[in-house]
């Protein structure tokens, strides 16, 4: 994925000399302007207004950007909206690094594709264009909700009027796992979203939840109960080979798996605090990840390129933190729990203020730890997950 | 299709019980030994039948996992809500409550369960689900698996007095359902319980 960003700004590069004659020399200039991958990257937009401007805006600041006048801005966006949307970015010299017109989708979609070309021109990945499935409450009840990763276009995909709870998307896939209450016990179900049904995938005796599909799509990791204690299980997507990869008297929860499909990274209380293991898929013995500087750890997910788990971390309030891997040092970044992963393995979504308020699903580049909450039309919303 | 023959499902949990540690796909079907289907028990003799008159301290001790490291004992058999009235004023007062983070069963509560134990072991044809629930202070998936395993405590020591295996079920709902509102400790303690739910044939 990363040489084909890189190709593509190269081709950016080249197509802007075609039309424009000018030297080479911007892009160079754009990349060295962020060398502190922590630092926000001042950027500043003109000639656009209402929902492109308000898209733009959002988009940029989730990638780590700040929107400032020009004399500071490291790219400078212009254009207009128009009945298509045109896009131009220049450097700080004038030199074009980008022109181009959007046609067709909506105008949020061309706003969202031209903020995901003006990131690419700062080497990182746009995810503009995504999507996140996260619980939304319902009075007493809750209902699975799929939305626009900005939380816009939000449609409601359950109505079982009880509790729906811990949505999952297959990868690569409109396909959903989550569990739901609809036949009197927490039971999981997979939800094809582009054919509209679903069929119970676990209806095990006792406790089905927290089901996650493998990155191929081939196996899923659960939490059963049925053999007396919360433990992890694996199987296949057709529910066959089921196979327990805990037993312990203790309950585990939140599987998560790495990017090569070969180890699982979960929650257990086995070590007396909720701690973070890992366990290969294959079976094996467990063993815990070292997370110095942060306890009651849960709700690990695992970066697609492998080098990051985030979890939450309870320390007198919930921290989403990060630490490698292998385990070793935790950074900890904002106040908040239950944190998901983006495809480019740098920003992240989770809830805040849910405890004592109403949950807030919100979105976190994780380099400069800005935040920017999603649009939220609903009550408490929490659990979200996001499309890879 | 699954059938609620207690009987043999008695038999299957006994013949679990005694050792079998790997946890390979089990099939769901149980054989049938006297044709039983439908609800808990059917109502016409005493649970569990055949197998002796009433549930005898012998009969308890041989549904005890031999190896207690395991996990706890497990459940072959769900509820079915069609087929059970489900009453949860009936033992309200019997809540179990538990310490914040924890899922033991204190000393304190154990005379509630007691109650139970004695009622389930009178009225053969009645079973129980026990719901588990959290105060709001853990993580959303945590707090679903900590409602389970403090569910999964009191079922737990229910069979361990003889209620037979297949007459408790357990249900968590983490903090989704909480007792009392309120973010003080006099309402978490009232969150972190076990509630029971009795289950009568309809």
């Amino acid at each position: 994925m990363k040489h084909m960003t890189a190709l593509r700004n190269t081709l950016l590069v080249l197509l802007t000399i075609t039309s424009v004659g000018r030297a080479p020399a911007a892009e160079k200039l754009v990349v060295s302007g962020v060398a502190d991958p922590s630092q926000l990257v001042p950027v500043s937009i003109e000639g656009y207004s209402g929902e492109a401007l308000s898209v733009l805006r959002f988009d940029l600041e989730v990638a780590g950007c700040k929107i400032t006048g020009a004399e500071e801005a490291v790219l400078r966006i212009s254009g207009n909206n128009g009945p298509n949307l045109v896009g131009r970015v220049t450097d700080r010299n004038r030199a074009s690094l980008l022109a181009k017109e959007y046609t067709g989708g909506s105008l949020r979609l061309q706003a969202h594709t031209f903020a995901d070309d003006i990131v690419a021109l700062l080497g990182r990945q746009g995810i503009a264009r995504t999507k996140i499935a996260f619980k939304a409450e319902q009075g007493q009840n809750s209902e699975i909700c799929v939305a626009d990763y900005d939380g816009h276009n939000a449609i409601l995909v359950t109505q079982d009027h009880t509790i729906t709870r811990d949505p999952t998307w297959v990868p690569g896939r409109r396909v959903l796992y989550y569990t739901s209450y609809k036949a009197g016990n927490p039971d999981v179900y997979v939800h094809d979203l582009q054919s509209g049904t679903r069929r119970a995938f676990a209806r095990y005796p006792g406790m089905n939840a927290g089901a996650v599909a493998s990155p191929d799509g081939r196996r899923v990791a659960l939490v059963l109960s049925k053999g007396g204690s919360p433990d992890i299980y694996v199987c296949d997507a057709d529910g066959g080979n089921l196979r327990q990869l805990t037993r312990t008297r203790e309950d585990e929860s939140s599987p998560c798996w790495s990017p090569d499909g070969r180890t699982i990274c979960f929650n257990s209380k086995s070590g007396g605090r909720a701690a973070l293991y890992l366990i290969s898929a294959e079976g094996g013995s467990m063993r815990r990840l070292r997370t110095d500087g942060a306890i009651n750890c849960t709700e690990p997910d695992w970066s697609p390129d492998g080098k990051t788990i985030v979890f939450t971390a309870n320390m007198g309030g919930f921290q989403i933190c990060t630490v490698p891997a292998g385990g070793g040092s935790v950074t900890s970044l904002v106040a908040g729990e239950d944190p998901s992963w983006a495809s480019n393995s740098r920003t992240v979504i989770f809830t805040r203020n849910r405890v004592k308020g109403r949950g807030v699903v919100s979105l976190l580049d994780v380099p400069t730890k800005q935040t920017k909450d999603i649009q939220q039309t609903s009550g408490s919303c929490s659990q979200p997950c996001w499309a890879r | 299709m699954k059938h609620a023959k207690f009987l043999n499902l008695f038999v299957a949990t006994l013949v679990l019980s005694l050792g079998i540690t790997g946890c390979k796909h089990k099939p769901k079907d149980t054989t049938p030994i006297l044709g039983r289907t439908g609800q808990v028990g059917d109502g016409s003799k005493p649970f569990p039948s055949e197998a002796g008159t009433g549930t005898k301290i012998d009969d308890a001790q041989s549904v005890k996992p031999i190896d207690t490291t395991a996990g706890g004992i497990g459940q072959n058999v769900r509820f079915d809500p069609g087929s059970m009235n489900q009453d949860p004023g009936r033992f309200a007062a019997n809540t179990v409550y538990f310490d914040f983070d924890r899922a033991t069963i204190k000393p304190s509560e154990t005379s509630k369960i007691d109650d139970v134990v004695k009622y389930l072991q009178g009225n053969p044809t009645h079973a129980m689900q026990i719901e588990g629930h959290c105060d709001e202070r853990g993580t959303e998936q945590y707090n679903l698996s900590l409602g389970e395993r403090r569910a999964l405590a009191v079922r737990e020591y229910l069979v361990t007095a003889g209620i037979q295996p297949d007459r408790v079920f357990t249900i968590s709902y983490g903090e989704a359902r909480p007792a009392e509102s309120g973010h003080n400790e006099a309402a978490w303690s009232k969150n972190r319980r076990g509630a029971f739910v009795l289950l009568t044939p309809k």
